[in-house]
C-alpha cells in the first residue's frame, strides 16, 4: 500500500441531496496512489452520484474534496481533468468511425497551423498503448476493435490528459471473460505505475481479484471500507442489502415436460452456423459463450429480428414460418432484447402503453379503439404480480429502475400467451437485489411451463439458472452441457477451446421431430 | 422483496416532478406545458390591441376559411412527423388534386371526380410510405423525389395555366356558410376531430406515437412498424387532396402553382405545436394551434399593412422563438 497518509483524492464527509432526497449522506472516501479502490452498492446507493461530484458533474452540497492533500472545488468536467480526475463510464463515448489515435487525442488534434501532425499522433498513440501494455494499431478505425480494446482506447484517451486518478464504470459489464483478463492487466500496470483507480463494479468475483481496497455505500450513506482478505463474498453482499443473500439462485424443483420448441439448423451470416437446439416445457437452456460468439445473434434469428438464411423453427411438432418478430410473436415466442432502453422498452411512454404493446389487439374494440378501463386493467395485473415498483401504471418507464424496466419488458410478453421466452441478458444493468427477484421471476416461469432460453454473459446465472447449457463457440455449438456437468471449468473449456473433459460435445438435434409425424 | 426500501429509495426522486412544491412552481410548470396555447393566446392580445377589425366576426372566419387548408396537410403532416418521418410532397400533392379536380369535372360529375381526386393523391403517399417503409428510403428523399414527381404533373395535366372550374356545388362550396361558418371550416374541424380522435383512442395512433419514440423496440413487440409507416403517408396524402380542394374550390380554378412552400408551413406549424422532429411527441390540438398561430400573422400584419417580405422575416423569427422556448421547457423537465 505504500505511505498509507498520502491520498491522490479525498472526499470528506460529503453530502448531496435533489430536493428532498439525499443521494448522498456524509460520506467520506479516498484514493491513494497505486491502488484499486473498488465501489459497490446497490443502483441508487449514492456511487455514481458520488462520482459525479468527483469528476465535476455534480456540486456537493457540503463536506470537501482534497486533492494532494489541498482542499479544492471541482466546478466542472473540466476542472475535474485538470487536477487529474478522468471518468470511463460504462457507455463509451469514442467516435467509431476515427482511428485510434484521433479518438485518444480527440480535443488535441491540430498542430501546428492547424494541420494535423499525422506522424505524431500516431507515435504518441502508440506510445500510450505501449505503456499500458497493449499493441493496438493506432491507425485503426475504433468500430473495428473488440469492445476490450474499445475501453482501452477510451482508458489511453483519459491518460493522455495526464489523468492520475482514473474512475472506471462497470467497466467489465459488455466483456467476455479473456477480455477482461486485458483489461485487469492494463489497470494492474497503471496500479504500477501509481495512478488511483476507482472501480465501480456489480461483479463481485472480479472485485475480490483486482481491488485493493473496497468501499461499500447503502442508501447514499458510507458502510464501511474494508480490504477484500477480511470478508467473503457473501458478507460484502450484506453490507450491500443490508441482509445477507444465502440463496440467489432458487432451488426449482419443477418437473421438466415435453419438448415444445426446436430449432433445426439454424443459419445467418458468420455468427449463426449450423445452430440446432431444443427445449422442453418448464426447461431453461441456458446458452454461453464469450462476447461476440453469436449468443445473441442466435435469439435474433429464431425471432426473425434478422432474417435467418436457413433453417427451421419447430413449435410442439409444427414448423414455423418466421420472417418477422410478428410471426415469432404469433407463434407464441417472445424475446427480452439484449439492450432493454434501446429495444426493450419506451422509454417516453407509460408502463401502461408498454404492457400492452405486443398484445394490444386484446384490449381493442371495433374501428381499432383502444378500450382504456380494460387496458388500465390488464397492465395493473401484471404490475401487481411482477411487483413493479412504481407510482401507478401511468408513470412512465424511463422512471424506473433498471429492474423495475426489464420486468416491465417481461410483463409485455406474459400478456401473450408465449409458450417460449427467449432471454437476452436479462438482468444486464440490474443491481443485486432487482437480480434476485428476476431470477425468481425466471423460475416461476419455467414451472408455470414456458420453455425458457436464457443468454447471459454472467457465468453464475447461467449455471444457477439452467437446466442444460449449450456452449457457442464462433457461432457453432460447441457442446451442451447436463446438469452435473455444468460448471465453470467445463463451460470455459468450451467456449475457448471447444472441447472439454466431461462434455458431450454432440449438437442438439429436435428428438421428437420423426416421432411425433 | 427485502430490498424494496433500498430501490425505492433510488427512485424517490423520480417521484418529484418540477410541478411539486409552491404554487407558482406549478403555474410555471403549466405555463410550459402548454406553452403553444401561451404563444396563442398572446398572439390573440396583440391582435386585438393592433386592430380592431380583427375579432370581427368577419374576419375570424375569414381566417379560418385561410388555414383550412393548412390545417388539413399540417394534421398530416403532424402523424408522419410522429412517426419520426418527414413529407415534403404536401404542397406538390395539394397543387396536384387541385388541378385534378378541376380536370376530372371536364369529364364527371362532381363525386366521382372528388373520389378520384382523393384516391390519386392517396396513392401518390402511398408510394411515398412504399419508398420509406418496405425500400428503407430516407423520408426525407423519398418525399422530395415524391415533390417534384407530383409538382410537374400538376403542369403537365394543366398544361401549364389554371384550370377554370364550372361545377356551381364545388364553386360555391368555398365560399359558402352554414350557421354563418364558411364550409371548409367545418372540413378542417372534421379533420381535426378525426386525427385527434385517431392519436388518442386508437392503435393506431398508439403505434404511430410509439414508432417515432422508439421503432426497433415496437418492431420487436410484434407490431408491423412498416405497414403503419406505409399508412401515415396515405393519410398525409389524402389530406393533401382534401386541402387541394378547398383551395380549388375558393378560387374557382385548379392551379398547378398553389401550395408552393406550404410544406414548410405545415412543418412549421407542427414544430410550433410543440411536436419533436425527430417523432414520437406532438398532438392534433397543438398542430391545430399552430396553424392557426401561423394563420394569425399573417392575417394581423395584413391588418397593419405590413408588406409582404417582412411578414415572412417575422414568421420565421416566430417559429424560432416558439421552439427555443420549447427548449426550455424540455430543460426544466429535467
Amino acid at each position: 500500500m505504500g505511505m498509507p497518509e498520502s491520498t491522490l483524492v479525498e472526499i470528506r464527509h460529503v453530502s448531496k441531496s435533489f430536493r428532498a432526497v439525499h443521494a448522498l449522506r456524509d460520506v467520506s472516501f479516498n484514493v491513494r496512489p497505486g491502488e484499486i479502490h473498488a465501489l459497490v452498492g446497490e443502483n441508487g446507493a449514492g456511487k455514481s452520484t458520488l462520482m459525479k461530484i468527483l469528476s465535476g458533474v455534480y456540486r456537493k452540497d457540503s463536506g470537501a474534496i482534497l486533492v494532494d492533500g489541498r482542499p479544492v472545488e471541482i466546478q466542472s468536467p473540466h476542472a475535474a481533468r485538470r487536477l487529474g480526475i478522468g471518468i470511463v463510464h460504462q457507455e463509451l463515448a469514442l467516435i467509431p468511425d476515427l482511428s485510434v489515435a484521433e479518438n485518444i487525442f480527440i480535443k488535441r488534434l491540430s498542430g501546428r497551423l492547424g494541420f494535423i501532425d499525422w506522424h505524431g499522433l500516431y507515435r504518441r498513440a502508440g506510445e500510450l498503448l505501449g505503456s499500458l501494455g497493449f499493441d493496438i494499431d493506432p491507425r485503426e478505425k475504433v468500430d473495428r476493435l473488440s469492445v476490450a480494446y474499445q475501453q482501452i482506447v477510451e482508458i489511453s484517451r483519459e491518460l493522455s490528459e495526464n489523468v492520475r486518478v482514473l474512475v472506471l464504470d462497470e467497466p467489465t459489464s459488455v466483456l467476455a471473460p479473456k477480455e477482461v483478463e486485458q483489461l485487469f492487466a492494463a489497470l494492474r500496470n497503471l496500479r504500477a505505475h501509481r495512478a488511483g483507480l476507482v472501480y465501480i463494479s456489480h461483479r463481485l468475483d472480479e472485485i475480490f481479484r483486482i481491488a485493493d481496497r473496497i468501499t461499500v455505500l447503502k442508501d447514499g450513506a458510507l458502510v464501511g471500507t474494508v480490504l477484500p482478505t477480511e470478508v467473503t463474498p457473501d458478507d460484502l453482499i450484506g453490507m450491500m442489502i443490508g441482509r445477507r443473500l444465502t440463496a440467489m439462485f432458487p432451488k426449482r424443483g419443477c418437473t421438466i415436460g415435453e419438448e415444445v420448441f426446436c430449432v433445426d439448423g439454424l443459419n445467418r451470416g458468420r455468427k449463426v452456423r449450423d445452430v440446432s437446439l431444443s427445449v422442453r416445457a418448464g426447461e431453461v437452456l441456458g446458452i454461453a459463450g464469450l462476447v461476440g460468439s453469436g449468443r445473441s445473434e442466435i435469439l435474433r434469428a429464431i425471432f426473425g429480428a434478422d432474417l435467418k438464411e436457413g433453417g427451421k423453427v419447430i413449435m410442439a411438432a409444427r414448423p414455423l414460418r418466421i420472417n418477422s418478430p410478428r410471426d415469432a410473436v404469433r407463434s407464441g415466442i417472445a424475446l427480452v432484447p439484449e439492450n432493454r432502453k434501446e429495444q426493450g422498452v419506451i422509454l417516453s411512454m407509460p408502463i401502461r402503453k408498454n404492457i400492452t404493446m405486443p398484445s394490444i389487439r386484446e384490449v381493442t374494440g371495433s374501428l381499432g379503439v383502444i378500450r382504456s378501463r380494460k387496458e388500465q386493467r390488464l397492465a395493473q395485473q401484471y404490475v401487481d404480480s411482477l411487483k413493479i415498483k412504481t407510482r401507478d401504471v401511468d408513470q412512465e418507464v424511463a422512471d424506473l429502475s433498471g429492474g423495475n424496466q426489464q420486468k416491465v419488458v417481461l410483463a409485455k410478453w406474459l400478456t401473450t400467451n408465449c409458450r417460449v421466452i427467449l432471454l437476452d441478458e436479462p438482468t444486464r444493468g440490474v443491481d443485486v437485489g432487482a437480480k434476485v427477484e428476476i431470477y425468481h421471476l425466471i423460475n416461476d416461469l419455467a414451472r408455470s411451463g414456458l420453455a425458457i432460453v436464457l443468454v447471459s454473459s454472467e457465468m453464475m446465472e447461467v449455471i444457477g439458472l439452467s437446466d442444460r447449457v449449450m456452449v457457442i463457440r464462433d457461432g457453432r455449438v460447441a457442446g451442451v452441457l447436463e446438469k452435473p456437468e455444468i460448471t465453470e471449468v467445463n463451460i470455459m473449456g468450451l467456449a475457448v477451446r471447444g472441447s472439454t473433459a466431461g462434455a458431450a460435445a454432440a449438437s442438439q438435434t429436435c428428438r421428437r421431430r420423426g416421432e411425433e409425424r | 422483496m427485502s430490498l424494496r426500501q433500498t430501490e425505492s429509495g433510488g427512485s424517490a426522486s423520480q417521484d418529484h416532478t418540477p410541478a411539486s412544491g409552491r404554487p407558482w412552481h406549478k403555474a410555471i410548470a403549466l405555463v410550459l406545458e402548454y406553452n403553444t396555447v401561451l404563444i396563442f393566446v398572446v398572439m390573440l392580445a396583440l391582435a386585438a390591441s393592433v386592430s380592431d377589425v380583427f375579432f370581427t366576426e368577419k374576419n375570424i372566419f375569414n381566417l379560418l376559411r385561410q388555414v383550412a387548408g393548412l390545417a388539413a396537410i399540417g394534421l398530416g403532416m403532424l402523424l408522419v412527423i410522429l412517426t419520426g418521418g418527414i413529407d415534403l410532397s404536401v404542397g406538390s400533392l395539394t397543387a396536384l388534386a387541385s388541378v385534378l379536380v378541376a380536370f376530372f369535372l371536364g369529364s364527371m360529375p362532381l363525386l366521382p371526380a372528388l373520389m378520384l381526386t382523393v384516391a390519386i393523391s392517396t396513392l401518390c403517399g402511398a408510394v411515398s410510405g412504399y419508398l420509406v417503409a418496405a425500400r428503407n428510403m430516407a423520408p426525407f428523399i423519398a418525399t422530395l423525389a415524391m415533390m417534384t414527381i407530383a409538382r410537374g404533373f400538376a403542369f403537365i395535366i394543366s398544361k401549364g395555366s389554371p384550370i377554370i372550374i364550372e361545377d356551381p356545388m364545388l364553386n360555391g362550396f368555398g365560399s359558402a356558410y352554414w350557421l354563418k361558418v364558411p364550409l371548409p371550416v367545418f372540413v378542417m374541424a372534421a379533420i381535426f376531430v378525426l386525427v385527434a380522435f385517431i392519436l388518442k383512442f386508437t392503435v393506431f395512433g398508439r403505434m404511430t406515437a410509439a414508432i417515432g419514440s422508439n421503432e426497433t423496440a415496437v418492431r420487436l413487440s410484434g407490431i408491423r412498424t412498416g405497414w403503419y409507416k406505409f399508412a401515415v403517408y396515405c393519410v398525409s396524402g389524402a389530406f393533401c387532396a382534401v386541402a387541394g380542394i378547398i383551395s380549388t374550390s375558393r378560387t374557382g380554378v385548379g392551379s398547378p402553382i398553389v401550395g408552393a412552400g406550404s410544406e414548410l408551413d405545415a412543418i412549421a406549424a407542427v414544430v410550433i405545436g410543440g411536436a419533436s422532429l425527430s417523432g414520437g411527441k406532438g398532438t392534433a390540438i397543438n398542430t391545430l394551434l399552430g396553424v392557426l398561430i401561423l394563420g394569425m400573422i399573417g392575417n394581423i400584419m395584413n391588418l397593419m399593412n405590413v408588406p409582404g417580405y417582412p411578414q415572412q422575416v417575422i414568421k420565421g423569427l416566430i417559429i424560432v422563438f416558439a421552439v427555443l422556448f420549447q427548449g426550455w421547457q424540455r430543460r426544466s423537465d429535467a
